[in-house]
């Protein structure tokens, strides 16, 4: 019943919510580590009889 | 389904990233030559030391290959056949080893020559030699009690 | 409504039969940790065994403890108090077949233990055919598989029950899960079922002379890189699901967590190829197939990547958190049960990147079967999966046996998180860097005739020493903890702690809980992956292997 009312209030909600800045800043490191790892580790590979 | 706009950001790059992982590796692999061993030849287990290459263990001059060298490996609980071995810098050599018992390990330390040695399968890997020193080779695989006292030796030396 | 089911304790009678289980991981936990403790002893080259023990017998002892045994044990129970958390109460029937799964397990679990110890099984926890071990170390890993079928199977009818009387309704998120990884362990234990009962029961009680040693390694990691996931689907349930209610805020995505983990049904099994790059029976075709399957299973943890980081900091800009990472520090440091699976989620970083590494098809040359890969699976189970297990024990024991986390003991699981971290940067860091120099993994201390290269190794195995017996102080204040939690804590209510959606989210799509589809999907992909080169195996397959005993 109070389900209409909190459907009103989403939009602004999410809005607030939506500030992941942070989460996409650290995704992004995270992601950089793994290519750095991978990427020397192929190139010993490369290095390497 | 709602996903953030950021995380469909996020997967993009991953998935990119992984794709362009597998394009390296896949180009690397097929186009290349760089292929894990996988040689797919088999032998009897049992057989080993009467049938060739395998009765006469060690590096030979090889003909009109693609390669310069056979180097011939028996590997049994706990030892190597050759125990140690010199090569030519900057030999092409094919390694082609099997094992005469129990599966052992065949890993020439720092480099890529790694491969697992399986009863009844012969493995292979052609390298060149392109830096000189003494490399040890090891049992990666264990065998039983003397697993880590199964090794052979590697000299690439100045012809 | 929700606020009284929220304080609804898990019911006495399932609660005792999760600690039955939990009681017996953390026997594991100390016997195991022991064995790990003496190799990194013998490795660093300045101690020896006494008594004619040998360093492959611990070498076992630690894999099938820790690897099986804990594992096994503490995921049945864990997985089993949150379905009769969220899905209800086991009936008498349900929960009968579960304490017969228990028991089996343990027998089991005991068989296999007499063996390794009368040393008539040193053939680690991943077998080795055709090295052969007494046929009762095999019968007793088979009960553990078939008592951990009959845990399973209670957790099967409990959510078909939950199903039928809700129809239409997304089942509750942490039974989801669970049914999701008893459902890929169900499909993935087939495989190891089959190689001990066809190929190496037979062959060890000498009604067959010869083992199809490659089928028999095939069948095996069918099986045992499910296993890894196996172990991780749990964590991830409660980095989802538990570590959000414990901080105080808001699970991130209900949806989206379903599809990962559907994704890891799908994705985990037809994968075992990567394990087996460097074997001459395989085709390369094949082995790069699973290669690009493995690469797509990286994906589902990615997306559990960004759910839990942007838990973290809705939760931090709830509080007011300013800036790009000032939600960082508005986390709940002070709070055991999510510092210490925090650590466990921070190691999974190095160790995603690692496994990445490992499953590269040629580039696994470098370091497969080096010590690297025991590097990168402490940081894996023995880190990521094991400080959540942790995390969880510090709310779960107290719960069921009515007792509370005091003060003091939180300020002790926190030291210990700590103490695990130093210990296992030290044991994993050294490991790394010696693999990638070529030291072998599953190997006694060895000079290797006095090979330069084998030198440069030692100073890292005295590291890993150090690191090692850091662990090993941690796992004794774990104990310390788990008795405390179990027997002497004072008597109390700990909350069991389930994350709420946000009001605003969307209900789970029901396509989810179909499972005709993704079973379906499941065993098409396993078959697509493997039926080829499987067949390959069996019909071009060398003269048999007849067993070695006598080997150590």
């Amino acid at each position: 019943m109070a389900k209409t009312e909190l459907r009103k209030n989403v939009k602004t909600e999410v809005e607030d919510r939506s500030s992941l800045k942070g989460t996409l800043a650290s995704v992004f490191l995270l992601g950089f580590f793994l290519i750095v790892s991978w990427v020397g580790v192929f190139f010993l590979f490369l290095d390497r009889f | 389904m709602h996903m953030h706009k950021f995380e469909k950001v996020w997967l993009i790059f991953g998935v990119g990233t992984l794709l362009v992982f597998l394009t390296v590796l896949g180009v690397s692999a097929f186009y290349l030559g760089n292929q894990p061993p996988s040689c797919l030849a088999t032998i009897d287990p049992e057989k080993v030391e009467t049938q060739a290459p395998f009765n006469e263990p060690g590096l030979k001059k090889v003909e009109g290959k693609a390669w310069d060298y056979e180097l011939v490996f028996v590997a049994q609980a706990f030892n190597y056949n050759p125990g140690d071995v010199e090569i030519p810098f900057g030999a092409t050599v094919k390694i082609i080893a099997t094992t005469k018992d129990v599966i052992h390990g065949f890993e020439v330390a720092g480099t890529n020559i790694n491969m697992m040695l399986e009863p009844g399968y012969i493995s292979e890997h052609i390298t060149t030699f392109d830096k000189t020193g003494e490399y040890l080779i090891l049992c990666n695989e264990y065998c039983g009690a003397g697993h880590h006292l199964m090794t052979s030796k590697i000299e690439v030396v100045e012809s | 409504m929700i606020n009284s089911a929220d304080k609804l304790k898990v019911d006495r009678r399932d609660g005792k039969l999760v600690m039955a289980q939990i009681y017996v991981a953390f026997i594991a936990l100390l016997i195991g940790g022991l064995a790990g403790l003496l190799q990194v002893l013998v490795r660093s080259g300045r101690f020896e065994l006494p008594a004619g023990i040998g360093y492959y017998q611990i070498l076992t002892v630690h894999g099938v403890v820790l690897g099986l045994v804990l594992t096994t044990f503490f995921i049945m129970g864990f997985m089993q108090a949150c379905v009769s958390k969220t899905a209800g109460t086991f009936t008498t029937k349900q929960r009968t077949i579960a304490w017969i799964g228990f028991w089996l397990m343990t027998i089991g679990t005991v068989m296999a233990a007499v063996m390794i110890l009368l040393n008539e099984a040193s053939v680690l926890y991943t077998f080795y055919a055709p090295l052969q071990a007494h046929f009762l170390f095999y019968l007793g890993l088979t009960l553990v598989v078939v008592g951990s079928w009959l845990g399973s199977a209670a957790i099967i009818m409990k959510y078909a029950e939950w199903r039928r009387a809700n129809p239409g309704t997304p089942s509750p998120l942490l039974t989801f899960m669970a049914l999701v990884n008893v459902l890929m362990w169900i499909v993935a234990t087939l495989g190891v079922a089959a190689t001990v009962l066809i190929q190496l029961l037979p062959w060890s009680l000498g009604l067959v002379e010869t083992v199809n040693v490659g089928v028999s390694r095939t069948l095996f990691w069918y099986f045992g890189h499910p296993l890894v996931y196996f172990w991780l689907l749990p964590a991830y349930m409660a980095w989802y699901v538990i570590i959000p209610k414990i901080i105080g805020g808001k699970i991130f995505s209900d949806s989206l967590a379903r599809m990962s983990f559907i994704l890891f049904l799908l994705f985990s099994i037809p994968v075992g190829f990567h394990h087996q790059l460097l074997e001459p029976g395989i085709d390369a075709a094949w082995k790069f197939l699973q290669v690009v399957l493995t690469f797509l299973v990286v994906i589902p943890s990615l997306m559990t990547a960004f759910s839990l980081f942007a838990t973290f900091e809705t939760f931090g800009r709830s509080k007011g958190a300013k800036g790009l990472f000032g939600w960082f520090k508005m986390l709940p440091w002070g709070d055991a049960r999510f510092a210490v699976p925090f650590i466990g989620m921070l190691s999974f970083i190095p160790a995603g990147a690692g496994g990445l590494i490992n499953a590269s098809n040629q580039m696994n040359q470098v370091v497969h079967n080096t010590i690297w890969v025991t590097g990168h699976f402490h940081l894996t189970l023995a880190t990521a999966v094991v400080l959540t297990f942790f995390g969880i024990t510090f709310w779960l024991v107290p719960h069921l046996t009515g007792r509370v986390l005091t003060k003091a003991i939180n300020k002790l699981a926190l030291i210990q998180g700590v103490l695990w971290a130093i210990g296992m940067t030290f044991m994993s860091g050294a490991m790394h860097a010696a693999g990638l120099l070529g030291a072998p993994r599953r190997s006694a201390f060895s000079e290797y005739g006095g090979a330069p290269q084998a030198a440069e190794w030692i100073p890292y195995q005295v590291a890993q020493a150090v690191g090692g017996s850091i662990l090993f102080l941690a796992i004794i204040l774990m104990l310390y903890i788990f008795v405390n939690l179990a027997f002497f804590a004072p008597k109390g209510e700990e909350e069991f702690p389930i994350g709420e959606m946000s009001t605003h989210a969307e209900p789970a799509p029901m396509v989810f809980e179909n499972w005709k589809i993704w079973m379906g999907i499941t065993v098409l992909l396993i078959l697509f992956a493997y039926t080829i080169p499987f067949i390959d195996l069996i019909q071009n397959a060398p003269p048999g292997s007849k067993g070695y005993n006598n080997l150590w």
